[in-house]
Parts: structure tokens; sequence; C-alpha cells
């Protein structure tokens, strides 16, 4: 209606006015937290299997894919005696400095074994640089019913064919 | 004819009110508890009005505003004013101190000033003293409150001054040109209403406004508006223009436009209390623009037509409340407008204070004048003046305007010539130049109406 296009100006007024009543779209954050997406990138976690041995075989493949150099990795031998993770290897020191990561899940890519998977949690804010370099206990995942905490001898099946079988199907 | 007004003694919703001489008797005391008061309300008034601010444009913008600070945010303010008493005092090196320390106080203190001759109400009983609910009056009060607006000018200039910084002295002069200029559009908005009046007392502005008296026309008794601000609709429009000019509020607030200018004249203020002074003077000098309308146009602190009905309305201390409630929908008005509008330009602003406001002012205060003196005078003198007035200036209308249509044409066809020349050769004027026949310019060349503008 270009006839009373010079009442614009004036329909702007209207516009503010009608807005007061409407309910703001404000998510009242620290109060009202509101899900994320279900694949949003946030903080890690270091999985197990379902008898609580550590997925994390140590093989810095994450800490070589991660662009922004956020991944310490060191590997150790697993023993008979001393066994953390089935197989050979197991991640002993693993830590993911959140000031340098970018949460864009490269290193969720590069995880051969599925150790390494991100959750929905976003609140990853601090007050000093070393709180926010999370280690090895911050990030694993919690003793689930059924697990116990490494080390310990592998509990799912004779063999090792057995036991990815087995920890492939509950886990 | 017959112009009537009817002042009544006794108290009632048409009562005048007090007038001048009502004023100067109190003892010291009583203008003490006035003056103080004055001070708490501006205070207070700043703080609350900070907030009302914030919470109404943030409910005009889909949010919620301040609400971390006590109950709904309302200690917000408070807040944020004792972290500017809290932080480092900092002063550049190459300031001049004294003015640099005065600058704050000089825009401060007349703000406050001005509100001294606002009315509140009628007279009252306060501790057994008869007194008007005002701080002073004077023969001349409208004047007093013009002058205070302009000294607050100082306070800009000085501060953009002594800062000693581009920035700062170019912010400073910037507002100053500005607010001088629509303190002139501003003045002359309220000629009409002393025409109308007969006085410059706010007292006795607001007690004219109580009744507007009846226009005679043979056997007709017609009753005519009370306020100001329908009788005199243009003086008010145009008042309530420039005093968004005159506090430098959006879309007038050129001066401090975030994101464009660092901060204008107090640039170099920045933190602590000095610059507190700052916010603390824009916002008293909102009120006072807004106190000045509601005593001048709106009927100062008598009660809106429905509530006058009642015959207590307009005596005693109620009246503070309906000024109050006047007061805060100004306000609002204020945020409204700023939430509404866009800023405008610098050369916008200008073109709109001196060439739009200004002649329009004057042309109505003449129509006013005269309407006023055919009324007091029918003699063919007062007749015959007119006519050569109105003559004269449509004259120097028509004349300016066959001046600016040949300015007008003359442009047009440049500006022709230069299309024609930039499409003959894109190269034209020393840098290339797309063709203007490309398909992504819609037609450019088409249509006669969407040339390339020049700027300036």
């Amino acid at each position: 209606m270009p006839k009373f296009e010079w009442l614009n100006p004036v329909k702007g007024f209207g516009v503010t006015f009608h807005h007061i009543f409407k309910k703001p779209i404000t998510v009242n954050y620290p109060e009202e937290k509101r899900p994320t997406a279900p694949r949003f990138h946030g903080r890690h976690q270091l999985n197990r299997w379902p008898d609580g041995l550590e997925k994390c075989i140590g093989c810095e493949l994450c800490a070589w894919a991660c662009p922004a150099d956020a991944i310490f990795v060191e590997g150790g031998d697993n023993t008979d005696e001393e066994r953390y993770s089935p197989g050979e290897r197991y991640g002993r020191t693993y830590q993911i400095n959140y000031l340098r990561c970018i949460l864009c899940g490269l290193c969720i890519e590069a995880c051969p074994t599925r150790a390494l998977t991100m959750t929905n949690e976003y609140e990853l804010a601090d007050t000093t640089r070393e709180s926010l370099i999370y280690t090895k206990e911050m990030l694993l995942a919690p003793l689930m019913a059924g697990m116990e905490q490494p080390p310990h001898p592998m509990r799912l099946g004779e063999t090792e064919e057995d036991y990815y079988r087995l920890g492939r199907d509950n886990g | 004819m017959t112009f009537l007004v009817s002042p009544v003694a006794n108290p009632g919703p048409t009562s005048p009110g007090p007038t001048l001489a009502d004023f100067g008797h109190d003892p010291l005391w009583i203008s003490i508890i006035k003056a103080v008061f004055l001070f708490v309300f501006l205070m207070v008034g700043v703080l609350m009005g900070v907030w009302t601010e914030r919470k109404l444009i943030s409910r005009m913008q889909h949010r919620y505003g301040p609400n971390r600070a006590g109950k709904f945010g309302l200690l917000q303010t408070v807040a944020d004013g004792l972290k500017m008493g809290l932080k480092e005092d900092l002063m550049p090196r190459k300031v001049d101190k004294l003015l640099y320390f005065l600058a704050p106080v000089i825009i401060a203190v007349p703000a406050f000033l001005a509100f001294s001759v606002i009315p509140f109400g009628p007279v009252v009983s306060m501790f057994g003293v008869k007194t008007p609910l005002q701080l002073t009056d004077l023969p001349v009060a409208v004047l007093l409150i013009l002058a205070m607006a302009s000294i607050g000018v100082y306070g800009i200039v000085l501060a953009g001054w002594a800062s000693r910084s581009p920035y700062a002295i170019l912010g400073g002069l910037r507002s100053s040109a500005q607010v001088v200029s629509y303190e002139i559009a501003m003045g002359l908005s309220f000629v009409a209403v002393f025409l109308y009046a007969g006085t410059l007392s706010t007292s006795e502005i607001v007690a004219k406004q109580a009744d507007g008296g009846s226009f005679a026309l043979g056997s007709l008794n017609i009753p005519l508006p009370s306020w100001y601000a329908v009788l005199l609709i243009p003086s008010f429009l145009i008042y309530v223009l420039t005093m968004l000019g005159e506090t430098n509020r959006v879309p007038f607030d050129l001066p401090e436009g975030e994101g464009e200018l660092v901060g204008g004249f107090h640039t170099e203020y920045s933190s602590s209390l000095k610059f507190a002074m700052f916010m603390l003077a824009e916002y008293v000098n909102v009120f006072v623009v807004s106190g000045v309308a509601t005593t001048l146009f709106l009927g100062g602190w008598r009660a809106p037509w429905p509530i006058s009905l009642w015959d207590g309305a307009n005596v005693g201390w109620w009246p503070m409340l309906w000024f109050f409630a006047k007061l805060v929908l100004l306000f609002c008005f204020f945020v409204w407008v700023r939430a509404s509008l866009p800023r405008v330009r610098y050369d916008q602003l200008m073109h709109f204070g001196w060439k739009v406001l200004i002649p329009l002012n004057l042309a109505w205060i003449l129509m006013v004048a005269s309407f006023r003196a055919l009324r007091v005078d029918n003699s063919p003198l007062v007749i015959v003046l007119m006519a050569i007035v109105v003559v004269g200036a449509l004259g120097v209308y028509f004349r300016f305007d066959t001046v600016l249509q040949r300015r007008r044409e003359q442009r047009a066809a440049q500006e022709a010539e230069e299309f024609d020349q930039l499409r003959d050769q894109p190269t034209a004027g020393g840098f290339p130049v797309p063709a203007l026949d490309l398909p992504h310019y819609h037609g450019a060349t088409t249509g006669l109406n969407r040339k390339e503008v020049p700027s300036a």
C-alpha cells in the first residue's frame, strides 16, 4: 500500500509498542537450561568396556588429530598383574586442555576404539588455567553397574575375540 | 467576540492554584525541606529512571533487561553507581585540570537548579505552614529554565575542551552546536504559550491551563481546551522534537552515538564519579524537559480530564501524583522513541533544526500573535500589517522556491549528463566503473528514477 508509505515511520512506533506485551525470547540461562542438540560437541569422555576396563589404548591418534594441540597422551604397557585395558597398551596419562580445545571433534573421529566421545556438557568455564586442564580421572566415564575399577583382568569371556564381541554387544 | 477566563475563588477542580504572590513567604526550613526533597526526588528519579528505561526498552526488544541485582533488577543502577564510585579516578596527564574537574559539575548543577521552578502542586499545609508545592517561582521562571539549559552547554564545551583530545573536542563542539540549535527552536516554541498565558511564571502558566475559558461565537459558548498541548499543538509538537534534541537523546543522540563516536565530549571521562555526573546530568535533563513539557503544555500538576471531574483532584497532595504520572509517561515516551527510531545524520539534524523547526515555529508564532492581536484590537492597522507580512513572506517563499527549483533542475541535468558519460565510458572519472546495464543492476538504465545519486 504505497499510498500510506509516509506512515511507515509511525508504524515503527506501533511495532515497538505491541512488542511490550509479547513474551521475551530470552532464556534465563543459569536458572533455566535448555537441552542442547543431541550431537552437541561438549566435554570429552573416556569410555569403558562393560567390565570397567578402559577403552583407551594410548595410541595418541587423538592427540595427533587435534588441530589445537590440546590433548596430551602417554601410553603405558598393560601386564597381566596390572591391566587397565584389554590388549597390550593403555593410556597412562591423558589430559585435555580446555583452554586450547576448540571442541571440533576431530579427536573423536580419529579414535580407533570409540574410547573418546563427547558429552553434551558445555559449562566449561573456570577461574584458573590449571583447573581447565582435565586429567584422565576427570575425563573417564563413571563406573556403571557391573563395572569394576581397573586394574583388573579381562572379565568378558575367555578369549580376546569373546571379549571384544561381548564388549561390543553389551557396551 | 469576547474571551472569558473565569477564575474560581473556592478550591475545586478549576481552582487556579498558587500565583506569584504566594511565593517568597516560606520560612527557611520549609525551603530547605523542599530543596532537599527536590534533590532526593531527582537522585532517586535517576536511579529509577535508568532502571525503567532499561526494563521498558528490553520489553520492546523481546528481552527481560536487568534482573540480577535485587528484585526485578531494581538495584542495578545502585550497583553501577557504586562501581563508578569505587573505580580509580583516572585523570589524563595533559588535561586542563581545573576545567576537567569543573565540567561535570557545571553540567549537573544547572540541571538540578532548573527543577526549582517546576510546580509539583497547589498550596498545601506543610507542618502547619501554608506553602505551594514548588521551591520558588519567578516572574521569569521559564527564562530561568532556558538559562540553566544554556549553562549546561558550558559543561559540554568545557568537558570537550579540557580533555585535550581530538575526539572529545569534536564531540563537545558537535554537542554544543546541536544543543544550542535546538534551544532556539525550544525557546520559540514557548513563545506561543507566553502569548496565551500572559506570564512567564510557571505556577501561573499552570493556573492558566486550569480552565480554557470559552469562545463566544454569537450566542454559542464553545469551551476551549485547557491544555496548551491541545490549544497550541504545533508548539507542543515542536517542543517534543526539541526536547529530544536538547537532551541528546535518540534520534538526536549523535554526541555520544555508541558505535560511531567513542563517547563524544566525555571520551576522556572514562570512569569514576565524573562520568557518573554526566550520566546523572543527562537523566536529570530528561526530567527537566519532561517537567517543562508537563508544566507548559500538559496542564502541570492539574488532573487530566476524567479525574478532574472529582472535586478533590486538584487540592492537597494529590496533584503531586498527577504531576508524577505525567512525568513518568513523558519519560516512557522518551524510551519509546529510543526503541523505535534510528539515529539521524548530523547534517539532517542541523537541517531539521534550522531549516524546518525554526521557520515553522516563526510562522506559527506569527499566526498566534496575529490572532491574539486581532482579538484585542480589531483595527484595520492590524489587518493591514498582517496582510503585508503574509504577502511579504509568500513573496520571499516563491522567490526562494524558483531559485531552488532552478538549482534542482540544473543539478538533475548535470547528473543526467554524468550518467550518460558513465554509460558510454565506464572508466570515466579516472577509475573503472562497472557498466550500468549489467543485469544485476535491475534495469538501472531503464527507469529514470533509479539514478546514481552523488553524495553531498
